[in-house]
C-alpha cells in the first residue's frame, strides 16, 4: 500500500533533480557551444573546463539582495515567476523516459504516472506558464515590464496554437493521447517521417513559445532592451531562467515523444536514446541562437497566424483523410 | 506598410540615446511614433564635438595630422590621406610612386577595416551575433597589421604631408599577403549567413527606402548613394593618389533598400581586397617621402653636413611651412563616402579656416526620410545601414 507512494515520491524526486541539473548545466553548453560557433572559449576559469560555472552563477543569484520595488503587487510579483518555474517541471510528469523495464524482480515504470489524456495534460500545464509572464509584468507596475509582457504573451499565445494543431496530426496516427501509447506505435517508424511537416511547424512554434532566437524579442536589447523581468532580481530573477530552460527541455521532450519515438532505437539502451534525442533538439535551439537573426514583432505574428497555422491546419486534414482511409 | 487611418492619432515622442546600445556612439534622436509607426526622426547631435575645426586654426600644417585619426575613428589612415592631399594640392607636390602605393594600401585596408565594424554591428542589431564575432576577428588582422606599420592600431597617424612616414617592415607585407589571399573566403563566409537567409531579408528589404533622386537632393555619398543607384565613386571619377593604375569595379545597386546597400558595401569590401592585392603585386622600390624642399625635412646626412638643410629642417620644425595664399579642396571616396578637407591659406604657417566635409554628417540628414513610415524597430536597422560615426559627425 505505501510502496507506490514511496516509489512515485522517489521519482518525483530524482526527476525534479536531475531537470534542474540539466537546466543547470544546459547555460554551460548553452555557452560553450556557441562560443564554439563564434570562435570564442566559453567559460573556463571556473573548475576544470570551467564546470563549475552553473554554480557559481547560481551562488551569485542567491546572494544578490532580492530587491521588490516600492509599487508592486506584492503577492503577484512573488507568485509570478514561480508560475514560470512550477508548470514547466510539471510537465514532465507524464514524460516516458524509457520501457518498463525488471530490476530486482520489481517491474519499474520509468515514469511518474501514464495519463491517458497525457498530451493533453503537459499542453494544459504549460500553458499556465504563461500567467506567469502576464502577471509578472502586471504586478511589476511599471510600463516597460506590461510592454514586454504584452508581446511575450501575445507571442507565446498565438504560437500555441500552431503547437497544438501539430502535436494533433501524430495523435491521430497513434491513435491515443497517452505518451506511452504514441511512443509505443512509434517502435516501427517515428512519426517524424510521415508527419515531417508537422515536425518542423511544432519545432518553429516551439522555439517561439520558449521566447528563443530568432524569436527572443522579449530580449531584444538593441530594441527594447529587457522585457517583462526587468524588475526582478536575485533568486526571483533566477527562477525565470530556470523556468525559459526548463521550458526548453519541456517542449525538446515532447519533439522526442510525439516524433522521433521517444526511447525507440536499435543497440543503445533506451534511455540513452531518449536522452541523445532531446539533447539533439536543445542544440538545434542553440544552433538557431548562433546563426539567425531576429524577425520584427510583425513579421512574427504574420508568420504565426500567416504560415503556421495553415499549414499546420492543412497538414491535419490531410492526415486525418489518409489515417480514416487507411483504417 | 503605413497604415495610418485619419482617425486624430496620438503622437507619443521617445528619447532614444545617447546611451543606446545600437545608436553606435553618442547619437541622440528624437522619435515621434504613432503608435510603432514612425513620424519623424530628429538626431540630435553635438555629445562628441571637441572643436577640431578650430583647433586647427591654432596648428601647423604638421600638427594637425593627428587630429584627423580622431574624426572617423574607424579608418584613421583615409583621413590622414585626404587631409595630405589638401595641403599638397597647394604646393603640387610630387608624391614619389612607392609613396602613393602605400597610401592607396592603407587607405583600402582602412575600408576593409571600417566596413567590417558595419557589417558586424549592423548584424548585431538585426540580431545575429555570430557575424559580429566573425567581423571583428578579421578585423583584428587588419588592425595588426597597421600596428605593424605604423606602430598603432587605430591612431596611427602615419602618412604625412608629402609622403608617407616610414616605410613599412617586411613583416608587413607578410601579413597582408596573407590576409588578402584569404579575405574573399571571410566574406563569403559573412554572405553564407546573411545574403540569402530569409530573416535577413525580410528585416531588410523594402527597409529604409532611399531613391537616386533623394539621395542626390540630401547630397548623399558613398555606399548610401551607390546603393540608390548613383554610379559615382571619387577614386575612379577624379581619381588621387595614383587610383587609376588599378583594375576596379564600382558596385551599385538599383534598389535603394537597406539590403541593397548590404550588397554594396559587401561587394566594395572585396574590391577593396583585389586593389590591395594588385598594390602588392606591383608595388614599386623607391623612396617613401618626397625631397621636395617646401614640405619635407632635409636627409639627415645633409642635415649633419650643409648648414643650409640644418636651417630648414630647425625652421620646419619650429615654425612649419607656408603654403601660398589661397584655398584648396580636396575629397577622397572614404569608406563612408566623400571625405574632404576645405583649407583657406593666408600665406601663415596656420590654416586660417579649415573645413572638414565629413560624410557621416551629411548622410545622417537622410535619416529623418528613410526611417519615416517604418516601424521602430526598423530604426536600428536603418541606423545601422546609414553607418554612421559619431568621432565625424561632431568633429
Amino acid at each position: 500500500m505505501l510502496l507506490p507512494i514511496v516509489f512515485t515520491i522517489i521519482k518525483i524526486l530524482i526527476i525534479v533533480t536531475v531537470i534542474l541539473l540539466a537546466v543547470a548545466y544546459m547555460t554551460y553548453a548553452e555557452r560553450k557551444v556557441i562560443g564554439a560557433m563564434q570562435v570564442r572559449l566559453g567559460p573556463t576559469h571556473t573548475g576544470p573546463y570551467g564546470l563549475l560555472q552553473p554554480i557559481a552563477d547560481a551562488v551569485k543569484l542567491i546572494a544578490k539582495e532580492d530587491l521588490t520595488p516600492d509599487m508592486v503587487d506584492r503577492p503577484v510579483f512573488i507568485i509570478a515567476p514561480l508560475l514560470t518555474m512550477v508548470p514547466a517541471l510539471a510537465g514532465f510528469a507524464v514524460i516516458p523516459f524509457a520501457d518498463n523495464f525488471t530490476m530486482f524482480g520489481m517491474e519499474i515504470k520509468p515514469y511518474i504516472t501514464d495519463l491517458n489524456i497525457g498530451l493533453l495534460y503537459v499542453l494544459a500545464i504549460s500553458s499556465v506558464g504563461t500567467y506567469g509572464v502576464i502577471m509578472s509584468g502586471w504586478a511589476s507596475n511599471s510600463k516597460y515590464a506590461l510592454l514586454g509582457s504584452l508581446r511575450s504573451s501575445a507571442q507565446v499565445l498565438s504560437y500555441e496554437t500552431a503547437m497544438g494543431l501539430s502535436l494533433v496530426a501524430p495523435v491521430l496516427l497513434a491513435g491515443s493521447l497517452s505518451l506511452r501509447e504514441i511512443t509505443l506505435a512509434q517502435a516501427g517508424m517515428w512519426f517524424v517521417v510521415p508527419q515531417i511537416v508537422a515536425f518542423v511547424v511544432y519545432v518553429i512554434a516551439a522555439v517561439a513559445e520558449t521566447n528563443r532566437a530568432p524569436f527572443d524579442l522579449a530580449e531584444a536589447e538593441t530594441e527594447i532592451v529587457a522585457g517583462f523581468h526587468v524588475e526582478y532580481s536575485s533568486m526571483k530573477f533566477a527562477l525565470f531562467f530556470l523556468g525559459e530552460y526548463a521550458n526548453m527541455y519541456l517542449v525538446s521532450t515532447i519533439a522526442t515523444v510525439m516524433f522521433l519515438g521517444g526511447w525507440n532505437g536499435p543497440l543503445l539502451p533506451p534511455l540513452v536514446w531518449f536522452v541523445i534525442k532531446v539533447l539533439f533538439i536543445m542544440f538545434i535551439f542553440l544552433w538557431l541562437r548562433a546563426t539567425l537573426p531576429r524577425l520584427r514583432f510583425d513579421q512574427l505574428m504574420s508568420l504565426g497566424w500567416k504560415v503556421l497555422i495553415p499549414i499546420a491546419l492543412a497538414n491535419l486534414m490531410i492526415t486525418a483523410i489518409v489515417v480514416h482511409i487507411v483504417r | 506598410m503605413q497604415n495610418m487611418n485619419n482617425n486624430v492619432a496620438e503622437i507619443v515622442t521617445v528619447n532614444m540615446g545617447p546611451q543606446h546600445p545600437s545608436t553606435h556612439g553618442v547619437l541622440r534622436l528624437v522619435v515621434d511614433l504613432d503608435g510603432e509607426t514612425i513620424v519623424n526622426v530628429t538626431p540630435d547631435v553635438g555629445y562628441l564635438h571637441r572643436g577640431t575645426e578650430k583647433l586647427a586654426e591654432n596648428r601647423t600644417y604638421h600638427q594637425f595630422i593627428p587630429l584627423t585619426d580622431r574624426l572617423d575613428y574607424l579608418s584613421p589612415l583615409s583621413n590622414n590621406l585626404a587631409y595630405c592631399l589638401a595641403v599638397e594640392k597647394f604646393f603640387g607636390v610630387k608624391i614619389p610612386e612607392r609613396a602613393d602605393y602605400m597610401r592607396v594600401i592603407y587607405a583600402e585596408l582602412a575600408r576593409v577595416a571600417s566596413h567590417l565594424v558595419w557589417i558586424a554591428t549592423h548584424a548585431l542589431d538585426i540580431g545575429a551575433m555570430t557575424v559580429f564575432l566573425y567581423a571583428f576577428r578579421e578585423r583584428e588582422r587588419v588592425l595588426d597589421m597597421f600596428e605593424c606599420a605604423t606602430g598603432q592600431r587605430m591612431t596611427s597617424s602615419w602618412i604625412r604631408i608629402g609622403g608617407v612616414r616610414a616605410d613599412a617592415p617586411e613583416e608587413f607585407f607578410k601579413l597582408a599577403k596573407d590576409f588578402v589571399d584569404e579575405f574573399d573566403g571571410f566574406v563569403d563566409l559573412y554572405e553564407n549567413l546573411l545574403t540569402n537567409n530569409r530573416i535577413w531579408k525580410m528585416r531588410t528589404i523594402g527597409i529604409g527606402m532611399l531613391n537616386a533622386d533623394d539621395a542626390q537632393d540630401y547630397g548623399t555619398s558613398g555606399p548610401l548613394m551607390r546603393g540608390a543607384g548613383i554610379d559615382f565613386d571619387l577614386r575612379r571619377d577624379e581619381p588621387y593618389c595614383c587610383y587609376d593604375k588599378f583594375q576596379f569595379e564600382i558596385p551599385t545597386q538599383p534598389e535603394g533598400d537597406t539590403y541593397a546597400r548590404y550588397k554594396v558595401r559587401m561587394k566594395e569590401l572585396r574590391e577593396a581586397n583585389k586593389i590591395v592585392a594588385q598594390a602588392l603585386e606591383n608595388l614599386p622600390e623607391g623612396p617613401i617621402m618626397t625631397d621636395d624642399p617646401r614640405v619635407a625635412m632635409p636627409a639627415h646626412e645633409d642635415v649633419y653636413e650643409r648648414m643650409e638643410s640644418l636651417i630648414r629642417r630647425f625652421y620646419l620644425i619650429s615654425k612649419g611651412f607656408r603654403p601660398p595664399k589661397g584655398e584648396t579642396y580636396q575629397g577622397i571616396e572614404a569608406p563612408k563616402g566623400e571625405l574632404g578637407f576645405y583649407i583657406v591659406s593666408e600665406g601663415e604657417e596656420r590654416p586660417y579656416r579649415l573645413k572638414i566635409r565629413a560624410p557621416s554628417y551629411v548622410n545622417l540628414g537622410v535619416l529623418n526620410h528613410m526611417a519615416q513610415g517604418h516601424m521602430l524597430a526598423d530604426l536600428v536597422a536603418i541606423i545601422g545601414t546609414n553607418d554612421v560615426v559619431l568621432g565625424e559627425i561632431d568633429r
